[in-house]
Formats: structure tokens, C-alpha cells, sequence
């Protein structure tokens, strides 16, 4: 789960990581007023408007002024409040700007780059630090792997000093900054446990003329499979706007479901499965619309969910059910498929391949059901079946 | 022959009174499973289909000579059970539950790292199957059969598919094992891979992949320089969109890494032949035999 750059930060403050003085804004004279009020307070009149979008890359795409002046950071507020950013991480339709951040300019010496993130390989925490801020971080890692450094955390241990020593030289910091360095960073490695994210990145992490360690940026991403320990926050920093609304209908139905560009619906249990389901589609030269998990455990009423889903999206020209009982029941699958027609029609090409528990019984409610259904006895023939069914 | 179980496996399954627990242990049971206990706190004393049930796991272990524990246990309290059946040392863990954190996944890889008495099958996988013999876990027993190929898979529903297509074509498992679509999770393939190289009864592999991580390229290391038996492939995932957790926590193309691509070049490389579709699993392993 992402959550914006200010609850972001509001979370490093509650950590004690220090960040910009900022205010979040929904409006320009809500971003007028903030302006107004960290010049005041500062007596620096650099300010800088960011859009708040969970997306990164907002800077190339015009969504970060660094502005001088009450007006112009009124001018900057109207200019990107409303504006619809496309950046390499929001796909091509963009995202609509409806939130912003105007903070306190600071004098930056320079740039550095640190991050958090679970580290498959170690089964550990990965800290990743480096001397190449505000730069695309999968670049460096590319060009300059040397440069970027990086120590694990043992769960039995936590953060030692020494690893923060490492870090600290191989950034080259002064021993006031390494002072400031070491407080944040074992602030943010307690944020990253304590707070079950899957990534805490600071890019870029800034050093002030006067020896300050600072979050210039901030980005935190929860490990969604730790919902049930932090539920009142993490509903109350949810955005819901930032979400595909049938992704968030399929979340609360207990379904994992991802909308794609293509027009075959897929309804299929089990992730693996699904994946290649989609694969097997691309395979014939179809082009799959969503990607569809009902899970093991899921509920008549889910799969009739699922299927409503599927059904009220206009791009889907053809549907494709494929499914291999495990937990799944092949009846019950039937049967949200039928409740689901029963309700909303049924007026594309369907094609169900069924397998496993339950299966004679899946198949002769499908049978029954009246429904114009094409069956197929193997994924492959299944795929290619309504690839040929949705040319139309 | 086999690897992990047989038909002297002793079954513990934790959290066999939950709805799920209590079907699946009906399951196991009805395929032959020798299902000597189960573990619920404050149901100790309590029996379910003649299984009896107790409060602790060295209690049933103790009581039973349990040597492999089934999990079922929700996941808030996941972790718990998996620590408790190594403090117990139960040799082989399953464990079925999906949602398991990854913080706590990093904690019970850390204390399993610390010892050598258990090893952890899972998170989030069906389990492990010895058709005939012995079944842990939520497969449908009934696809299987028993004879000479392994199957190794990150996919529930994928080593299903294997499993059928084998079994149409009259090619017996020796042993199927799904070690989850986590993270981080407690066997990796090459440890897998290694059992089935060093088992007499088995004659060949089916690996099955997703995207995410770099588990798929390890294995394909380690077949190229070790394994001596052939090994036919497949990686799920070959068209989905980078950024999007494709349902398992574990399935992420990030940053570049975890392609599909990636992992079919480095298993052909190999020597393994990967089959075009997941249709084709089943007679891409025939054919190498």
C-alpha cells in the first residue's frame, strides 16, 4: 500500500527524522496561505509546490516548482493543482494532481540517496545508501553499481553502530553530518519494522550548508499483508482517488484483480495460474483485460463479484474461465457464474474450462444454466477459443 | 522413492479445528495420511475425527512422535506456530497459510538459519504430496499418481496443472512440492532440486517458476553445474506489467529484475527445455525422457 510524500514525512517526524517545514494543501488559497506562513516563519522566501501523487518521477513531468515569493507560489499551486501528470511510473493515462505539498526552501550542499526495502536474496532488511541523489536510483545501480553501499540488518540484533559507520564514510560525511545521519537512519530503520513497510527511500536525502542531514523526499510503501496491525492508520492515510476503483471493489471482495489494456476477460484461481492464463492468451495473439485471482478460499458471492467485474468493464469483448480445484470447488465457481449472468446478462463469448474438485458438478450447472457457454478441456484450447471468439 | 515424505510420515496439523483446518485434515485423512494429532491452545484433550488434539506442540509430539507439522493457523498467529513447531523440533514444517508478513517471515528465517533440525515448506503453498503414500496440505489428492518425475513449483494451481497433465499422459509424480510464492519463504528450489537429484526414484524434474525475485536464476545455476537428471520448465508471468504484484506478495517485476525473459534464458542456458505455454508442461517433460 503507498501513501503520499506529506504522510510520508508526517510519519519520519513522528520517528524523529528531521524534513522540511511543510503544509499540505487541497486548494490554491489553501497553498497561498502556506506559502504565506513559512515565509513568515522562515524568512526565506523559496518555497517549493509539490504535487501529490503516488507516483514517482513528478519533477520531469512539471509536478515540483521551486518558487521565490507569495505570488509565485500561488501561480505554481494553480498551475499544477488539477493537472494531469504522466510520469514513467503512472502508465499513460497519468494521474490528476489533487493534492499539494508546499514546503520551506533549504540551502542544499548536496544530494545523497538513501533507501530501505526487503532484500529477497539476504531474507533481511537492505540499507542502500549512496552518493548519487536525486537520480534515478535503477540508473546508478545500472552504470555505477560501486556507488551505491549496502549493509543488512539482523532481526536479532537490529541496526548496529558500526553499520551506520560504514555508511557514513562511504558517503564521505563531516562528523557533525555523521551525528545527524546516525539519528535519522536508526529512526527510519525502527519506521520500517515497527511500520511492516516493504520500502522507506529518501531520494534525494540532502546536506544543508550548515551541516544538516535532512529528508528533502520521502517515500514509504506498507507490506499489505500486515493490515490487521495497523489498521486505524492505515485506513486514515489510505487515498482511495489514487486507486483503480474495480481493484479496490475486488480487494474488499477478498479477490486479486489487476486491470490490463486487452479485451478477453480472465477469471481463473490461484496466482500462478492467472499469470499464465494471461500468457497463454498473448501466446494465441489475444490480448487478456485484467488479471483475475479468485484465490483458494473464495466464496459463491465473490466469484459472483469476480464476475460482475468482468462483466460491467466495455472493453471486454470475450471471457475466459479457467479453473483447477484445488480448495477451489468447481461448483461454486459455477454457480457464481450463473448468479452473476442471471443478473447482468451475458453478452460476449464465454468460454469455461473447468478441472478438479468438484468437477461433474460444476459442469452440469453450466450445462443447466441455459447459458450460451463454450467449453474446453485444456488451458491451450480454452485460449485459443475465445482469442477466435472476441475477433467477433 | 520419494523426498520429504512417505507413507511413515506422522502428521501434527496446527490449527486443525479452524474451518479450513478441520476440511483439509478430513481430506488428508480420506487420502491415507496418517494424521496422528492436532495442535489447538485450549483444545487440548478435545478430539477431531478420532485425531486427538493438544494444547502444545511438544505435547503432541511428545505424545504422538509426530515428525512433520501441517499449518493452518491464520496470519496474525503464523509465525507463532512455525517458531513453536521448530522449538519443537518437528523435522518437516508445512505451512498452507497465505498473508503471512514479511517482517515475521524475516524473524522465522533468521531463528530456522540458527538451526538444523526443521526445515520449512512455504508460506503460502499447497504443500507437499507423495501420491499413494502420503499428503500434506490442499492439493486434490486425486490428480496424482504415483511413479518417477518430481515437481517443484512456486505455484499452487501450476503444479496442479503439471500433476494433471503428467497423469494423463501415464506419467507418475515420485514427489510434487510447492514451496510457495512469498518473499521469503523457508526452501528455495535448489534445496528441492538437490533431494530429488540424490533420490533414487526419481528420473526427471518439472520446475515451476513465476516472475519476481531471483530464485528461478539460482536454480538454473545450480542445475547447469550439478543436476544430473533432465528438467523441463515453465515461468509464469511472461506478460505482466512491470510494478504490479501479480496476487503472490512475491510475483514483482521491480526495478528490472524478476523478468520472465530473464528466467527462460537462464534455465534454457541451463540445459532445461521450457515449455511454450503451461499446456505443454506435461509432453515438454515427456519428451525428454
Amino acid at each position: 500500500m503507498n501513501i503520499h510524500e506529506y504522510q510520508a514525512k508526517e510519519l519520519y517526524r513522528k520517528y524523529g527524522i528531521p524534513v522540511p517545514r511543510g503544509i499540505a494543501c487541497m486548494s490554491v488559497e489553501e497553498a497561498t496561505a502556506a506559502a504565506k506562513e513559512l515565509i513568515e516563519e522562515t524568512g526565506n522566501e523559496v518555497v517549493v509546490v509539490k504535487a501529490q501523487i503516488h507516483a514517482g518521477g513528478r519533477g520531469k513531468a512539471g509536478g515540483v516548482k521551486v518558487v521565490k515569493g507569495v505570488k509565485a507560489a500561488t501561480e505554481a499551486a494553480t498551475d499544477i493543482l488539477g493537472k494531469t501528470l504522466v510520469t514513467h511510473q503512472t502508465g499513460p493515462e497519468g494521474k490528476v494532481v489533487q493534492r499539494l505539498l508546499v514546503e520551506q526552501g533549504l540551502a542544499i550542499k548536496s544530494e545523497l540517496y538513501l533507501a530501505l526495502v526487503v532484500d529477497r536474496e539476504a531474507s533481511r532488511v537492505a540499507i542502500m545508501a549512496s552518493t548519487e541523489g536525486g537520480m534515478d536510483i535503477e540508473e546508478v545501480a545500472a552504470r555505477t553499481p560501486e556507488r551505491i553501499y549496502t549493509v543488512h540488518i539482523d532481526p536479532a540484533v537490529g541496526l548496529q553502530g558500526y553499520q551506520t559507520r560504514q555508511l557514513a564514510f562511504a558517503l564521505g560525511l563531516s562528523k557533525q553530518e555523521q551525528k545527524g545521519f546516525g539519528k535519522l537512519l536508526s529512526g527510519l530503520a525502527r519506521l520500517f519494522i515497527d511500520e511492516d513497510c516493504s520500502i522507506a527511500e529518501i531520494n534525494p536525502l540532502i546536506l544543508t550548508e550548515d551541516e544538516r542531514v535532512i529528508a528533502l523526499d520521502a517515500k514509504v510503501n506498507f507490506d499489505s499483508n500486515a493490515d490487521f496491525r495497523h489498521e486505524a492508520y492505515w485506513s486514515s492515510v489510505r487515498d482511495l482517488t489514487e486507486e483503480a476503483p474495480t481493484e479496490t471493489e475486488a480487494k474488499e471482495a477478498g479477490l486479486s484483480y489487476i486491470q490490463l489494456d486487452g479485451n478477453i476477460g480472465c477469471l481463473v484461481n490461484g496466482a500462478g495460474l492467472a499469470m499464465s492464463t494471461m500468457d497463454t492468451i498473448k501466446y494465441y495473439g489475444g490480448e487478456p483485460a485484467n488479471f483475475l485471482d479468485v484465490g483458494g478460499g473464495a466464496s459463491q458471492e465473490a466469484v459472483t463479484k469476480a464476475f460482475k467485474i468482468i462483466l460491467q468493464s466495455t472493453a471486454v469483448k470475450g471471457i475466459f474461465v479457467n479453473i483447477f480445484g484445488g480448495i477451489m470447488r468447481c461448483d461454486t465457481i459455477a454457480n457464481g457464474v450463473v448468479a452473476a449472468t442471471k443478473e447482468l446478462g451475458l453478452e460476449v463469448p464465454l468460454v469455461v474450462r473447468l478441472e478438479g474438485t468438484k468437477v461433474e458438478a460444476g459442469r452440469k450447472i453450466l450445462d443447466e444454466s441455459g447459458l450460451a457457454i463454450t467449453s474446453a478441456s485444456t488451458m491451450a484450447e480454452g485460449a485459443q477459443k475465445i482469442v477466435e471468439l472476441a475477433k467477433g | 522413492m520419494s523426498i520429504l515424505v512417505d507413507k511413515n510420515t506422522k502428521l501434527v496439523v496446527q490449527g486443525m479445528t479452524g474451518s479450513v483446518g478441520k476440511f483439509h485434515t478430513e481430506q488428508m485423512l480420506g487420502y491415507g495420511t496418517k494424521v496422528v494429532a492436532g495442535v489447538t491452545p485450549g483444545r487440548g484433550g478435545q478430539s477431531f475425527m478420532d485425531v486427538p488434539v493438544f494444547n502444545t506442540m511438544r505435547e503432541a509430539v511428545k505424545q504422538t512422535g509426530a515428525n512433520a507439522s501441517c499449518i493452518f493457523v491464520p496470519p496474525p498467529f503464523a509465525a507463532d506456530a512455525i517458531l513453536e513447531a521448530v522449538d519443537a523440533e518437528v523435522p518437516l514444517v508445512v505451512t498452507i497459510t497465505e498473508g503471512i508478513p514479511v517482517m515475521d517471515m524475516i524473524k522465522v528465517r533468521r531463528v530456522l538459519d540458527s538451526q538444523h533440525k526443521t526445515r520449512l515448506i512455504g508460506p503460502n503453498c499447497p504443500g507437499v504430496i507423495t501420491p499413494d503414500q502420503c499428503k500434506i496440505g490442499i492439493m486434490p489428492g486425486h490428480v496424482h499418481k504415483a511413479g518417477r518425475i518430481g515437481v517443484v513449483s512456486k505455484s499452487g494451481t501450476l503444479t496442479y496443472e503439471a500433476v494433471g497433465q503428467l497423469t494423463a499422459l501415464g506419467i507418475g509424480q515420485s514427489t510434487a512440492v510447492g514451496i510457495g510464492g512469498d518473499p521469503i519463504n523457508g526452501t528455495d528450489f535448489i534445496e528441492i532440486l538437490k533431494l530429488f537429484n540424490d533420490d533414487p526414484g526419481t528420473d526427471g524434474v518439472i520446475l515451476i517458476g513465476e516472475i519476481g525475485g531471483n530464485a528461478e536464476e539460482q536454480a538454473a545455476a545450480w542445475i547447469k553445474e550439478s543436476f544430473r537428471k533432465p528438467v523441463a520448465g515453465f515461468i509464469a508471468g511472461r506478460t505482466a506489467p512491470p510494478g504490479k504484484r501479480m496476487g503472490h506478495a512475491g510475483a514483482i517485476i521491480s526495478g528490472g529484475k524478476g523478468t520472465a525473459d530473464a528466467k527462460i534464458t537462464a534455465l534454457e542456458d541451463a540445459g532445461v527445455k521450457v515449455a511454450p505455454t503451461p499446456s505443454d508442461m506435461g509432453t515438454t517433460l515427456q519428451s525428454l525422457l
